[in-house]
């Protein structure tokens, strides 16, 4: 939590101007200070790196609980083409004109249940727990969700192509308060779920049989956390596009050193993904000379290589 | 007496192939009862149909008197406890934590522990012979620990009723012992009624006190040792000619297989498919 803390304040701070660790706080907390700093940091950097600390620790939630019910240590909402299937639903939403809540969540949403179901039923029953037909059909899926968006994207002629494509590849930008507090408003719920379901996701890891002879209803506990947690992804999605892989770092780097109780994982996930959210958009902003970049490619950058790192060492 | 547990005309199949056919079979509390068979007889199913594990064979099943379809998953985890054959091979979890899972019928939302929960686990470590592996995670455990730390998590559940399939598979002689007279020492102390699977059927003669001879989804024999370990019903049920003798060790009988004679059966059989089903990949005719 201390870290959350410490990257946000960064966060605030660093920018194309920098405003120093004082004047950050006596603009947040007192009236005093410049007019200037005080607009720049409440209406362009606090929605900012609020909305990243929310997109940080939902996407890490995501991770988590896809490894922890698919039994599958590589999965994460991006690698297995659930962001994809959101980002689909929330391009038509934008093409038809509605309004980023409920309309385009909406479709996210609509979105990412259909590739949802769509990579369960290409992997279902007992293969489901086989590592390679997974992240094969995940990655079909994946292939399929780009190719749907390159067709809408060649579809659509207007001035709104810029906007859906730098959205595409992640853009924690241009989102006033208001509706940061709304999304906030719509993931806190979902986060508190997924904390009730974390010891029956103990259990879960013990295989299906293991944990509904200690009581758990596999079924139910199941469909509540996929459904759950795409709700959460494709609300993101459709807030800042497609940012990849920060469901795999994040939960790995807490196994690492916390351990695999879900207890503690899932709070960890939870700060830990919203401060490693809130780093990599400062990076985004910090790194390029001129503008900035999205944060999509901060976060792939980081976490391919991973990726690749961790299969390797499962095939070990 | 109420039984521990009884079934009624028990059926499962799988995708419309019988697996367990027309089962009708009584526990007695406090019994040790062992389920041999052939291989692909059904014995794993039937124990996962006793644990409540597969929803359709429910209503076949009561519980002390009282009918399995009326327990919830929770209240079914405080009476049923199910140890699966060789899990764990991937659980990152310690054993304390494994152990300790064991509580989760008890616990309330959020699955803390209390220190009840904390002093039962550690009891149950300590009756299985675990306290010094305890912060040991389980996929660094050798096979014989593994299925300790299994039954201590069951002993957790403070079951009235364990199941457990084939927990001395895969262990050598030493933990094979091990396990049966840990299992035996937890009958004798807590009364828990036992149910196992065993392809061992030495080793079920010596601690059963009902055996149940599964082939093909049917009762052959069911009832003491001395019924079901029967050199006539065993040659019949798995197709090979068996001795059976007084054990030199103790009060049971004991099982040889006769060498020769299988050897024969095997080849006269050959290439026709053998009494358990056969093997369709291993028949020349599909080579040719």
């Amino acid at each position: 939590m201390l870290v959350l803390a410490a990257a946000m304040v960064l966060g605030l701070s660093i920018g194309s101007s920098t405003i120093g660790l004082k004047t950050v706080w006596a603009s947040l907390f007192t009236s005093a200070g410049d007019a200037t700093h005080q607009a720049i940091i409440w209406k362009i950097r606090l929605p900012r790196v609020l909305l990243a600390a929310l997109v940080g620790a939902t996407l890490s939630l995501g991770g988590l609980v896809f490894q922890a019910i698919l039994k599958n240590p590589l999965a994460e909402p991006y690698i297995l083409g659930i962001s994809g299937g959101a980002a689909i639903g929330a391009i038509i939403g934008i093409i038809m004109g509605l309004s980023r809540i409920p309309g385009v969540g909406i479709m996210a949403f609509l979105g990412s249940l259909a590739t949802l179901l769509l990579i369960l039923s290409i992997s279902s029953g007992s293969a489901l727990l086989i590592r390679d037909t997974l992240l094969l059909s995940g990655v079909m899926v994946n292939a399929f969700c780009t190719a749907v968006i390159m067709f809408l994207l060649s579809m659509t002629q207007d001035s709104r192509l810029h906007t859906i494509i730098f959205w595409l590849m992640g853009d924690l930008s241009a989102s006033p308060l208001s509706q940061v507090g709304l999304t906030a408003a719509i993931l806190f719920p979902c986060f508190v779920i997924i904390f009730v379901y974390s010891h029956q996701m103990n259990l879960l890891l013990l295989g299906s049989d293991m944990a509904a002879s200690m009581g758990v209803s596999v079924r139910r506990v199941t469909l509540t956390l996929l459904v759950i947690t795409s709700f959460m992804v494709s609300t993101t999605v459709s807030q800042c596009g497609l940012i990849g892989f920060v469901g795999l770092v994040v939960p790995h780097l807490f196994r690492l050193g916390v351990g695999p109780d879900h207890r503690i994982l899932v709070p960890c996930c939870i700060f830990g993904g919203g401060a490693y959210m809130v780093v990599c958009d400062l990076l985004a902003r910090w790194l390029p000379a001129h503008g900035e970049m999205p944060d999509g490619v901060i976060t792939a950058m980081i976490g391919a290589p991973l990726f690749i790192l961790l299969l390797r060492r499962l095939q070990r | 007496m109420i039984p521990a547990i009884e079934t009624t005309g028990l059926s499962v199949a799988y995708q419309k192939t019988p697996v367990l056919r027309d089962l009708s079979l009584t526990v007695k509390r406090g019994d040790f009862f062992v389920i041999i068979g052939p291989n692909g007889s059904g014995k794993t199913t039937l124990i996962k149909a006793l644990a409540g594990l597969i929803p359709s064979a429910e209503k076949f099943v009561r519980i002390g008197g009282h009918p399995m379809t009326g327990y919830s998953k929770r209240k079914l985890a405080r009476k049923i406890a199910y140890v699966a054959q060789s899990e764990g091979d991937d659980c990152p979890f310690t054993v304390r934590q494994v152990v300790l899972m064991g509580r989760s019928p008890y616990l309330g939302v959020l699955g803390m522990e209390g220190p009840t929960d904390f002093a039962i686990a550690d009891q149950a470590m300590a009756f299985s012979g675990l306290s010094a592996l305890s912060d040991r995670p389980v996929h660094r455990l050798s096979g014989g620990e593994r299925q300790r730390a299994q039954i201590a998590r069951a002993i957790c559940q403070q079951p009235d009723l364990m199941l457990l399939d084939e927990p001395t598979a895969a262990l050598d002689l030493f933990h094979q012992g091990r396990m049966m007279s840990l299992l035996a020492g937890l009958k004798a102390q807590t009364g828990t009624t036992l149910i196992m699977v065993s392809h061992d059927i030495n080793l079920a003669a010596m601690y059963a006190d009902q055996m149940l001879l599964l082939v093909k989804g049917q009762i052959t024999a069911m009832g003491d040792v001395n019924t079901v370990v029967n050199p006539a019903v065993l040659s019949e049920a798995y197709g090979c000619p068996v001795h059976v003798e007084k054990s030199p060790c103790g009060p049971w009988p004991q099982v040889s297989l006769m060498q020769e004679d299988v050897a024969m059966a095997d080849f006269r059989s050959f290439p026709k498919s053998g009494p358990s089903g056969g093997v369709p990949e291993n028949n020349p005719h599909h080579r040719y």
